[in-house]
């Protein structure tokens, strides 16, 4: 371990620290907050009973579900839009908009149109998710050096054949730093869905039990989405290195 | 070079008339009881903003908005200076901050509901919390990208911590940090309309959401395009500021 992990393992273990002995001294009162200890206690018991199992499969396979589309539609229009400037351009100012745009704010009419099912909130993680894939991948087939179409082209290759063949793999770096962003949001938009309006899924039973005041709980499954985002961008964070890396960056 | 000139306002010409096409044929698809055309809407939006209800709702809305990125801000850069000037903490902090700019920070929001209680306070925080990483991440970067001799040079002048911020540090990277506000700002919009839609009894995203309890598509259709419009608006508007700062070095 080097230094600055020893430093950065002292600094998370003295917030948590902190935080028990705030909620054992009571300055934090035990009805706003479980000390750490428990919320982790709590977290184990949810997880061998099974209680929350539903919820938690329910969540993940949405926001799978959201994520896959976002990468297959957001690589397919990148591919295509690359090749079509004049339409890439008109969208451009769209995309740097785009995100400051509150989508949830669309989460009611796609409940009107698609029905109160899975369907909505697939929906919204997808629309937060595809255009950072879009971005992002445009990012990479930019760079792309003319010397590859070319060689592309020399054998022949067809439009599908040059972007799965030749430009999609050399971009593959940026389209990774777009898929690290779509996971975030495909979790952010599934579990956000749930918790504005839904009938089910980690972000409803949050909700549903802060509104029950049941902090043994809403504590543990907060944490666990905390955990399960966290990994899952360490693990995709580290690829992207490892990627960046073999090409001598 | 007027062609030149003049294609960006074409560009958005053409996309506005692109999706208010979308807006139209998507009525066609779904049907009156899901969304209203384009025409309604702008007619259902100019009486609903003559109302006196509608005011107590924005100006709630604005209040807290102007606070949490007030917060942001002020946080974000203070936190921003501090990390990108001192090398270590920086080291130690900043996959944190990357990490926690990842979780979907809506779970989070039961906590804050039980930590400030129900209505401003909370929401600000909400709005806050959104808004100082990205702000604090890019002045991060910003910081470290400003050339060494320009600090030797405030060194050697002898200049303190807020001296050495202020007078060195912050003009140098500015355009830079100004990424960071803008990312900032909208974010913290979203923030802030996402902490009215759990709970509030006032403001635009309130107003959202009892449009969707009582079914009032009009009302839902009306609130979207102000929020869609305004947050386009005042991102274009950031963007272009962004370009013209970046342009100049």
């Amino acid at each position: 371990m080097t230094r600055v992990t020893v430093y950065r393992v002292l600094v998370i273990a003295a917030a948590v620290l902190l935080l028990e002995g705030l909620c054992l001294a009571g300055i934090i009162d035990r009805l706003t907050m479980p000390p750490p200890h428990r919320i982790l206690r709590d977290l184990a018991v949810i997880l061998a009973s099974g209680s929350q199992n539903a919820a938690i499969v329910k969540t993940l396979t949405n926001a799978s579900i959201a994520l896959a589309l976002a990468l297959v539609a957001g690589i397919t229009s990148a591919v295509v839009l690359h090749g079509y400037r004049p339409v890439r351009e008109t969208l451009e100012p769209l995309f740097a908009t785009y995100y400051a745009v509150p989508i949830f704010a669309f989460y009611p009419l796609l409940i009107v149109i698609m029905g109160l099912g899975d369907a909505p909130q697939i929906a919204i993680g997808f629309m937060l998710g595809v255009v950072a894939v879009i971005v992002n991948t445009l990012n990479g087939l930019d760079r792309v050096p003319r010397v590859l179409r070319k060689s592309a082209r020399i054998g022949r290759l067809n439009a599908i054949e040059t972007a799965l063949i030749v430009t999609l793999p050399h971009a593959a770096p940026y389209v990774l730093t777009g898929a690290k962003l779509a996971v975030a949001y495909s979790f952010i938009g599934v579990i956000g869905a749930e918790f504005i309006m839904s009938r089910g899924g980690m972000g409803y039973e949050i909700s549903f039990a802060y509104t029950n005041f049941d902090n043994a709980t809403m504590y543990p499954l907060i944490l666990l989405i905390l955990l399960v985002s966290i990994a899952l961008n360490a693990a995709l964070s580290r690829w992207e290195k490892a990627l960046l890396k073999r090409r001598g960056q | 070079m007027t062609g030149e000139k003049w294609r960006p306002a074409r560009n958005a010409a053409v996309l506005i008339a692109a999706l208010l096409l979308f807006w139209q044929l998507l009525y066609a698809f779904a049907g009156e009881a899901a969304i209203k055309p384009p025409l309604a809407t702008f007619r259902y939006t100019a009486t609903l903003i003559t109302t006196d209800a509608f005011w107590v709702h924005l100006s709630e809305s604005m209040r807290a908005f102007a606070a949490a990125l007030a917060i942001a801000v002020a946080a974000g850069l203070t936190i921003g200076f501090w990390l990108g000037f001192h090398k270590l903490s920086g080291e130690v902090c900043e996959p944190m901050l990357v990490a926690l700019y990842s979780i979907p920070k809506i779970t989070l929001y039961p906590i804050l509901l039980l930590a400030f209680g129900l209505g401003m306070p909370a929401k600000i925080a909400f709005g806050a919390i959104h808004g100082i990483i990205p702000v604090a991440l890019f002045t991060i970067n910003a910081v470290r990208n400003v050339r060494p001799i320009l600090i030797k040079t405030g060194r050697v002048h002898g200049l303190g911590a807020t001296e050495m911020a202020r007078i060195i540090l912050f003009p140098a990277a500015l355009p830079e940090i100004f990424t960071g506000l803008r990312v900032g700002f909208s974010l913290t919009l979203i923030g802030t309309l996402l902490g009215e839609m759990f709970a509030a009894q006032r403001g635009l995203g309130y107003l959202l959401m009892t449009a969707i309890g009582l079914h009032n598509v009009d009302l839902i259709m009306a609130v979207t395009l102000l929020l869609f419009v305004f947050a386009a608006a005042a991102s274009g508007t950031l963007l272009a500021v962004d370009r013209r700062l970046h342009a100049r070095t």
